[in-house]
């Protein structure tokens, strides 16, 4: 009995910290709607000064007094980037914040390891909690005592601070509706400033107070964050209660569960959470999003097809690009194929995100489950190369069928946080069964047949699969089942009104991205000769949604060039640099300021900006229009 | 402006040359690892490599060409490393590939080394894969495998009293087949012991708390440990407060490696049977020639990393010397049965598997001024520990 009790404080001391963390990122969403990557990196960075702080300043005031001063420190960072960056982007679609964290996140993990050194550094015990408490046998580190108080202490001053101040009215009013809170005149800046500072404040003393636990190292945000997403979505967007209950629900699963399923730690968040949300779609205490009041037409430039000289330009660029093989070498030629499967699997994103409005965290799954299609086909079967490129993303369309029904009944983050539990288990699939997947060391030895092999044939291949993706996902874009498609991001109600059946057409898209999806993941396989778990993993997921975003949400192909630009530029700088993270993290950053709408879009509405002017077109009506946004 | 232009081409034609020149003069190898994902290892195996490089020139190179390593980032992930192949082979023409630190990168450029006629070292993937059920004829391995070290391990684990064994392992490749291996081997010379409990975090999240407890609850007489870095720290930590550790024998994988040991100071568990890199205790003439000559070039003393990367550019200029030839056939030709001086002694590239019999230290974990250090420690040789040729030619693929 003693045992079980102690195993479950064990557990609650985890869910303090991870609570810390968690109750940061859910105010700064609640308020600002930023889905904010970089929050594991200043977790990471509170972690980091507070190591400094402490080993120069002894006494139980140096090291309490340095945890308190590296949150200050690291909530200022915050404030500074909240200002000199996001601030210029809030008015940018959905999800655009998104890229401009994720650069961060790179820029800091380069930049701990420039100023602290590659080593894993190894904190201070906190003065006064270094030993055990004796409970009936069961040693319990008397400074997780001291967090499973802390939690609930957080907890209630936050709830203080939420209920009782004028402050806090204003963040709760911002949370439900802050195009209302705008409305009545409260200064959002200043809110949205002080949100974020709160938040970061939040990460940052959560990650000093790991310290004493734990090894500061250079990898520790991405350890934190998507778990820390997961449990703000089970315990619901926005609420501080929900954050804490999820946290110790997630804890207290991973301690008894560990016991029965050793094995269980890899996914059991993920497990819980897609439970959690296709029972509750709000998670535990959120509340259903109120409908989005924008109407989207008004920032969209309205999407036509090509026009005929637009046409011919795509067909020369695809002639120029066909043309690479007899000027280039063997190197280009691969990489050149790379960037081609990526355009593939960016397009079927992108449809998904800008027709269907659903974006997805988990569209890597598809990509994976492609490219397993493929090896066990190739591998097991011996079936040849063509039957295996056709076959092959076959597994992608019954992923996408299976995981996509339940995932088109919710929406927003949500839906993006659900696909991301589906394609977090069928990871966690490839990586546990080792006798079927290989496990982490992959299947090898999926080469392409003679016909494909050299580079060049295989770059003809990729662009012209690539070139025929693009072209089908534009041909049903302006298709009668686009339009519906559109119809259902725009407006449920409306489309529903018109007899649109919302979740047949969005499951559908779904089915047709994780298609196209699979079929660069099948081509990929083809490529690198190999298949791993890699494949279907967040990082490939993220990539995908970075390169959509890099492109524009708001445009029909932007993808296309978001995927080049990116691809191109990461494989070149890893190539080049030491510090590829630090250089592309700021060239990311770079992009997002300067192209706010993505590369197209914003080129898109420089040109259509012009073009109205100079068809003297009433200039002022339109800009009108866009400031009314 | 013209004059200028001209200028400017000419410098660009005479540069051009030059590289030209250069490269009749120079000999490439390709190296790729994972700097920026593991930069506690990599950082000082590169100053390793670095130095093997120095010294080679200034010893007259390869045949009196110049030795020049490319090295690239393959950012941890298998498929990037191909990329990074890729470049080294199509567009550097390298003599060969090296390096690599995680299972699976090897195995993907160990593939992509057989699928291209490419010849690659294996520098530290540990996996018993890239030797024996995934081996090719293509791919060499320098330092011991995950076998080896666990039958090192085991020799001393099994004089151990200790009969209820317990095991904490990342959950991973390496960590299941450290795991497995371990068990085997030791369950064959102590049949009576007992396996009462295992774990297995996720690498990288160990969760120290509740596995620490749970460990304890199976109460073993002695715990087998496969996780290192982050979740070695965080293990430790959680151990020692809550008294795991305590009266329990321990053996641990990797854990005397300086990268592994040294961030754990003054909490470094005493009395653990480690794998690792006592730098400090070892005597020999060539471990100390390699110790002053890396101590004077970085003002640093170096990690176990820093020995592989040494001797991985040290035995590919040997083997390069050997072919007189940049042909992957006769490179093969050269290494198998090759023997290179070390700085652990002779070491030879087995015919058999193309396994190097590179060894490892194994001794116990002490505290010395607040730090922690290998004790009692012995060199054991790779090929004390390898299986029976037989049992090898089971485990094979033929090319």
């Amino acid at each position: 009995m003693a045992f079980y009790i102690a195993q479950f404080l064990t557990g609650l001391a985890s869910a303090a910290s991870l609570f810390l963390v968690a109750s940061g990122l859910s105010i700064i969403f609640g308020v600002t709607r930023i889905v904010n990557f970089a929050h594991g990196a200043f977790y990471m960075l509170g972690a980091y000064i507070a190591f400094t702080l402490t080993e120069r300043f002894s006494g139980a005031l140096g090291f309490w007094g340095g945890i308190f001063v590296a949150a200050l420190v690291v909530a200022v960072v915050g404030v500074l980037v909240e200002m000199v960056l996001l601030r210029r982007i809030y008015h940018s679609p959905e999800l655009f914040q998104l890229l401009a964290t994720f650069g961060l996140t790179l820029m800091v993990q380069d930049i701990v390891v420039l100023i602290w050194g590659p080593s894993d550094l190894l904190g201070r015990r906190a003065p006064g909690f270094k030993g055990a408490v004796d409970f009936f046998g069961q040693n319990i580190p008397s400074y997780d005592l001291f967090l499973i108080v802390l939690g609930p202490v957080v907890l209630g001053i936050l709830w203080l601070l939420f209920q009782r101040t004028r402050w806090g009215i204003l963040v709760r009013a911002a949370t439900q509706d802050r195009d209302m809170v705008a409305a009545l005149g409260v200064n959002q800046k200043w809110l949205f400033t002080s949100v974020f500072a709160v938040g970061v404040f939040l990460a940052a003393l959560g990650g000093a107070l790991q310290i004493p636990r734990d090894a500061v190292h250079h990898a520790m945000d991405l350890r934190i964050i998507v778990e820390v997403f997961v449990v703000v979505v089970i315990g619901g967007l926005g609420s501080i209660i929900g954050a804490f209950v999820a946290a110790v629900l997630v804890s207290e699963l991973n301690a008894f569960g560990i016991l029965i399923f050793p094995k269980i730690s890899i996914i059991l968040v993920f497990l819980v959470m897609a439970v959690v949300l296709i029972v509750r779609p709000w998670g535990l205490f959120g509340k259903p999003e109120a409908p989005a009041r924008r109407t989207p037409g008004l920032t969209v430039n309205p999407w036509r097809p090509l026009t005929s000289n637009e046409r011919l330009a795509a067909i020369a660029m695809l002639i120029v690009a066909a043309a690479l093989p007899f000027f280039s070498g063997n190197y280009a030629l691969t990489v050149g194929s790379e960037i081609a499967i990526f355009v593939i699997f960016a397009v079927s994103l992108h449809f998904l995100m800008s027709v269907g409005g659903l974006a997805s965290f988990g569209h890597a799954a598809y990509f994976g489950l492609g490219a397993y299609g493929v090896a066990f086909l190739a591998k097991l079967a011996g079936l040849p190369m063509i039957a295996c490129l056709l076959l092959g993303p076959l597994l992608g369309l019954f992923g996408a069928a299976v995981f996509g029904f339940f995932a088109v009944q919710l929406s927003g983050v949500y839906f993006a946080m659900l696909t991301l539990a589906f394609a977090q288990i069928v990871w966690s699939i490839a990586f546990q069964w080792v006798a079927v997947t290989g496990g982490d060391n992959g299947i090898l030895g999926v080469w392409p047949e003679k016909w494909a092999a050299s580079p060049s044939h295989f770059y003809w291949l990729s662009l012209g699969i690539a070139a025929l993706a693009v072209l089908i996902l534009r041909i049903i874009v302006f298709s009668p089942f686009g339009f519906a498609l559109r119809a259902t991001r725009d407006s449920p109600l409306r489309s529903e009104a018109i007899g649109i059946n919302c979740k047949r057409i969005q499951w559908t898209a779904f089915v047709i991205a994780g298609t196209v999806a699979g079929l660069a993941g099948a081509l990929f396989a083809y490529l690198k000769g190999s298949v791993f778990p890699d494949n279907m993993g967040i990082s490939l997921s993220v990539d995908a949604l970075v390169m959509v975003l890099l492109g524009g949400v708001e445009t029909v192909s932007g993808a296309v060039v978001g995927a080049i630009v990116y691809k191109a530029l990461n494989i070149w700088l890893v190539s080049q640099t030491d510090w590829s993270k630090l250089v592309l993290g700021a060239f990311i950053v770079l992009i997002v300021v300067a192209f706010p709408k993505g590369i197209v879009g914003t080129l898109e509405s420089i040109i259509s900006r012009r073009r109205k002017s100079s068809s003297s077109n009433s200039p002022l009506l339109t800009s009108r229009i866009e400031t009314a946004e | 402006m013209r004059n200028y232009l001209i200028g400017a081409g000419l410098a660009v034609l005479v540069a051009g040359m030059a590289d030209a020149a250069m490269a009749q003069s120079e000999i490439k190898i390709g190296e790729i690892n994972s700097y920026s994902l593991l930069p506690a290892f990599t950082e000082p195996y590169r100053k390793g490599w670095q130095l093997a490089v120095e010294e080679i020139n200034a010893a007259g190179g390869i045949n009196g060409k110049k030795l020049v390593v490319i090295s690239k980032d393959d950012n941890g992930k298998p498929a990037d490393a191909q990329t990074a192949a890729n470049e080294l082979v199509s567009s550097e023409n390298v003599a060969m590939l090296a390096g690599t630190f995680l299972s699976n990168i090897g195995l993907a450029v160990s593939d992509f080394a057989n699928q291209k006629k490419v010849f690659f070292l294996a520098a530290e993937p540990l996996t018993d894969a890239i030797t024996w059920s995934k081996g090719n004829r293509y791919t060499f391995r320098l330092r011991p495998s995950n076998y080896m070290q666990a039958a090192m391990l085991v020799e001393a684990a099994a004089k151990l009293p200790a009969k209820r064994w317990a095991t904490i392992a990342p959950n991973y490749e390496y960590g299941q087949s450290a795991v497995a291996v371990f068990k085997k081997l030791m369950s064959e010379k102590r049949p009576d012991i007992q396996w009462v409990d295992e774990q297995w975090p996720p690498q990288g999240k160990i969760d120290a708390g509740p596995v620490v407890q749970a460990v304890a609850a199976a109460n073993p007489e002695a715990i087998l440990n496969v996780t290192f870095g982050a979740d070695l720290v965080k293990l430790v930590r959680e151990g020692n407060t809550r008294g795991l550790f305590k009266d329990r024998a321990v053996v641990s994988f990797l854990t005397g490696e300086p990268e592994y040991l040294d961030p754990l100071k003054d909490e470094t568990p005493e009395g653990w049977i480690v794998t690792g890199y006592p730098w400090y205790a070892i005597k020999t003439p060539e471990h100390e020639a390699f110790l002053k000559a890396y101590q004077a070039k970085f003002k640093d003393y170096p990690r176990l990393g820093s020995i592989v990367g040494y001797q991985t550019i040290k035995s590919a200029a040997a083997i390069l010397i050997k072919a007189h030839s940049t042909d992957p056939e006769k490179l093969i030709a050269a290494t198998e049965g090759l023997s290179v001086s070390s700085p652990f002694g002779e070491i030879t590239f087995r015919k058999i598997d193309h396994q190097s019999t590179l060894g490892a230290f194994v001794g116990k974990t002490a505290l010395k001024d607040g730090k922690g250090v290998m004790v009692e420690s012995s060199y054991k040789k790779g090929s004390d520990y390898l299986p029976g040729d037989a049992e090898i030619e089971k485990l094979r693929p033929k090319d």
